[in-house]
């Protein structure tokens, strides 16, 4: 019945949205507002409709309906209320039908904007959001329904299907596998939505851009209304990314961050083609430039969401074979293919219209270092695109060595795996080089910098940082790659500080207000100018720690008796006992408890576990870990001897520094918020002219 | 003109040229650290000396997880396997090749450089290439407008002769300031 009403309010969803835009396009071409109308109230009605559906899915969840597919492989007796709501997003089905709720929400909340001096463009917004959302719908009606019964043939066999098949009876499993486990962790239970807000809220950038290039309104106008948006779902997608990698240190128990896994990239690429465009939308703001670029960069944006829930959802990853299996993979394939050549076919008709207001007049204006950041995330870009299709192309290109026996030798079709020691080698100039520009461009002015300005205004900043560097390789850093880091970090820290400084200064000089207050309304004046430095300081704090990591992270693994001591550094444990009990939430539980030494004087103790659990089968592997802002010690139970508990083996890592990685996120996500900040008066209404002579006037 | 035109192509030209030089010198750097590995004793095999090289090796049935942390029942059976090479005598390079012809190159974590993986390494590059040469032609097309060099010699006259930034700053601080962003 509730599966019913589900499916039901999911298909009317689906129906209002292809109305939607047909209404859209018919009230543009029929010159008739009241079918444009038709349609916004059409794209308002979707999220309630989804919502009613996702509240039935949350309903079966929470009532243990294993007659449901999607409740019996999601769900268990054992697991806590709010995991069982949170199963939402743990399976396939369930997720895709998240995703939809969340774009119809940012859809919905678009249209009740003030659209008064864009009447023009809401009906194509409303075409695009709206045709994103009738896929992800389609995918959840016909392919990956969250909705179908498990049903039990008279030939014994059980399928699941939406409706009765002649002759079957429902069948309703006892219990149901369960939540994994990797995925019952707090991390797990809001990094999903974060990743999937900022996945949606670039779709309405997007649907801007192609409304902007479907009208030919092609000044920047579509730019201003979207800054917001852009900001707010570059925000979601990083706090989505921090909280993946928090997670992933937390629960997977390798003791890193990231892993360079293609599910990690495929949530990092629209990532960087989002920075890239938050950039590079600055120079159409200032200078009139860039319009081609930034309208390739929200479309490879657009285009990379889909690609990442693609990667993450069609089973691609695993094969291509498995691509091929399930229908979900070649329809987002064409709908990826559709989009990027419809988007970029605009882009081409409306080419000569998007010229360039000004020029570019020198290589060392922040114009001119903006696309030097460009270029960097893209290049950044290319070797985690690549990165991950290889191993696809890899293996399917195995096909032309079966036929053309010749050929055998190079196209093996083998499966390759592209892990991180090629990423880490690619990439890490590529930020290196990021992390120096960041250091350099908030010196540079609009339009005209030369060498000698850029100098002048560098070189305390720069002294400062050599000093530091000096400092760092007193105490005894010898690394070279440490040491540039370290550099790069002290200086892009130097010149944002003194950035801040400045203005302070200039603030209270002029107005004779305290420094804390000056730097209060220096940055309230300027949210976007000190919100965006503010994430530069975000980001050389998660560079130290990263650094840290990287570079000095050390590690041991022993067995030792109960008693033993293992060491490593100026660490030592000593191994006190080893408990095993069963949970009621359906885990077995080893846990050791362990003393830690530092230098000989006791410092606290640890308690590694391993849970395993009985419904899955699946052990997890949970680290005691000592954090500090020096290092944190990571203390894993590998082994035990089941029957004695007598000897265990463990394994620690020191993580120097990693705390400054989460120290750096969270003041990288306040910068986000400080940017992002609505202003009093959100949308203001001059609209600055360029012209030669303004420009000119302006130097 | 033809003069204006260089010598505002110029600096772009360099600019990318030491771009290019000080990436590829970063590149080189890095590559060298990060492809520092320690060499086993053979004497007495410890588990360090088993995760150092399980660390370099994939999963061979599991997606994308090291061998070193790899918390199967497999896994841990394949640990003991280096375990048992390390003690009669194998090197890092013999055990890897080992596990490479047991059960592909997949357990490596970067594909061997050979028949059609050379393409992960070369096309990246090529890429970034590929892009300095385009913004490199984008500079030069959004060459100065006449009488622009010029402008620029007597902008930064002017800069030289205000003594220093600090009041200039001040003033166009305030000045960005005032306007909305």
């Amino acid at each position: 019945m509730v599966a019913n009403f589900g499916y039901g309010a999911l298909v009317i969803a689906f129906l209002i949205s292809l109305y939607g835009v047909f209404a859209a396009i018919y009230g543009v071409r029929q010159k008739a507002p009241a079918w444009v109308e038709s349609a916004r109230i059409a794209m308002l009605l979707t999220w309630p409709l989804i919502t009613l559906s996702a509240l039935s899915i949350i309903f079966l969840l929470v009532n243990n309906h294993y007659e449901m597919e999607y409740v019996t492989s999601v769900t268990s007796n054992s697991m806590p209320f709010y995991l069982k709501v949170t199963a939402l997003w743990g399976g396939q089905a369930g997720s895709l039908i998240f995703w939809s709720w969340l774009m119809s929400a940012f859809a919905s909340a678009v249209t009740l904007r003030k659209w008064e001096r864009d009447r023009e463009f809401l009906p194509w917004v409303i075409v695009v959001s709206l045709v994103t959302l009738a896929f992800f719908i389609l995918l959840s009606l016909f392919v990956e329904n969250p909705f179908e019964r498990l049903w039990l043939a008279p030939s014994g066999e059980i399928a699941p299907a939406m409706f009765q098949p002649a002759g079957a009876t429902l069948f309703t499993p006892q219990d149901g596998q369960g939540l994994n486990p990797l995925l019952r962790h707090p991390g797990m239970i809001i990094h999903p939505p974060m990743l999937y807000l900022g996945f949606v809220a670039f779709v309405i950038p997007y649907a801007f851009a192609m409304a902007a290039l479907i009208t030919g309104r092609t000044d920047d106008r579509w730019i201003r209304i979207t800054r917001r948006w852009s900001l707010v779902a570059w925000l979601f997608l990083s706090l989505g990314l921090i909280l993946g990698g928090r997670w992933a240190y937390d629960v997977l128990g390798w003791g890193g961050y990231w892993g360079w896994d293609p599910v990690e990239i495929a949530a990092f690429m629209p990532w960087l083609t989002g920075t890239a465009f938050l950039h590079s939308v600055m120079i159409q703001e200032k200078r009139g430039l860039m319009k081609h670029w930034n309208m390739v960069l929200i479309i490879l944006t657009y285009d990379l969401v889909i690609f990442g829930t693609f990667l993450t959802r069609s089973g691609v990853l695993s094969s291509v074979h498995a691509f091929a299996q399930s229908a979900i993979g070649p329809l987002f394939f064409s709908f990826i293919g559709l989009t990027f050549v419809t988007s970029l076919a605009l882009l081409l008709h409306r080419w000569n219209e998007l010229k360039a207001e000004g020029e570019m007049t020198s290589v060392f204006s922040r114009e001119a270092l903006f696309l030097l950041n460009n270029l960097l995330f893209m290049g950044i870009l290319v070797v985690c695109f690549w990165g991950v299709i290889f191993p696809l192309v890899s293996e399917a290109l195995g096909i032309v060595g079966q036929n053309v026996p010749a050929l055998a030798n190079i196209f093996t079709g083998q499966k390759v795996t592209v892990g991180p020691p090629y990423y880490e080698r690619a990439t890490a100039p590529l930020f290196a080089g990021l992390l120096f520009l960041m250091g350099i461009a908030p010196l540079s002015a609009w339009r005209l910098s030369t060498a000698r300005t850029l100098g002048r205004a560098a070189w305390k900043p720069l002294i400062v940082s050599l000093v530091i560097v000096v400092i760092v390789f007193a105490l005894g850093t010898r690394q070279w790659a440490a040491l540039l880091g370290f550099w790069l970090c002290s200086f892009v820290s130097a010149v944002t500080l003194y950035e801040f400084w400045r203005g302070s200064m200039a603030r209270h000089r002029k107005s004779g207000e305290s420094l804390p207050v000056a730097l209060w309304h220096l940055a309230g004046r300027n949210r976007r100018r000190y919100g965006g430095y503010t994430i530069h300081l975000g980001v050389v704090l998660m560079a130290i720690g990263i650094i840290g990591i990287e570079i000095f992270q050390t590690e041991t693994q022993g067995t030792i008796p109960v008693g033993g001591q293992l060491s490593l550094g100026q660490y030592t444990i000593h191994y006190d006992s080893l408990a095993n009990f069963d949970y009621a939430d359906g885990r077995n539980v080893s846990r050791a408890v362990v003393s830690v030494y530092k230098n000989g004087n006791y410092v606290g103790e640890l308690h590694p576990r391993r849970d395993y659990y009985y419904e899955s089968q699946q052990p997890m592997t949970i680290p005691g870990v000592r954090s500090t802002m020096e290092d944190d010690f990571y203390l894993l139970l590998v082994d035990w001897q089941p029957i004695s508990t007598q000897s265990a083996t463990f394994k620690i890592y020191l993580n120097p520094l990693v705390n400054w990685l989460w120290l750096g996120g969270i003041v990288f996500i306040l910068g986000t918020l400080i940017a992002a900040w609505p202003d009093k008066d959100p949308e203001p209404v001059v609209v600055e002219k360029r012209s030669p002579q303004v420009a000119q006037a302006r130097i | 003109m033809g003069v204006q035109k260089m010598a505002s192509v110029k600096p772009v030209v360099w600019s990318l040229i030491w771009l290019a030089i000080i990436l590829l010198v970063l590149f080189v750097m890095v590559s060298n650290v990060l492809a520092q590995e320690p060499t086993p004793a053979s004497s007495e095999v410890t588990d360090d000396q088993v995760n150092a090289i399980a660390k370099q090796l994939f999963c061979p049935v599991c997606e994308n997880i090291p061998l070193d942390v790899c918390p199967t029942q497999a896994c841990a059976q394949w640990r003991d396997l280096i375990r048992e090479k390390l003690a009669a005598g194998w090197n890092e390079r013999q055990i890897k090749n080992y596990f490479v012809e047991q059960y592909g190159a997949r357990v490596l974590g970067a594909p061997p450089a050979k028949g059609i993986n050379w393409l992960v390494y070369i096309v990246p590059p090529i890429a970034i290439l590929g892009g300095i040469i385009v913004l490199y032609r984008a500079l030069r097309s959004w060459k100065a407008p006449a009488g622009f060099s010029a402008a620029v010699s007597g902008q930064t006259g002017h800069v030289e002769s205000t003594a220093l930034p600090s009041d200039e700053y001040v003033r166009q601080l305030e000045e960005e300031l005032r306007k909305r962003d």
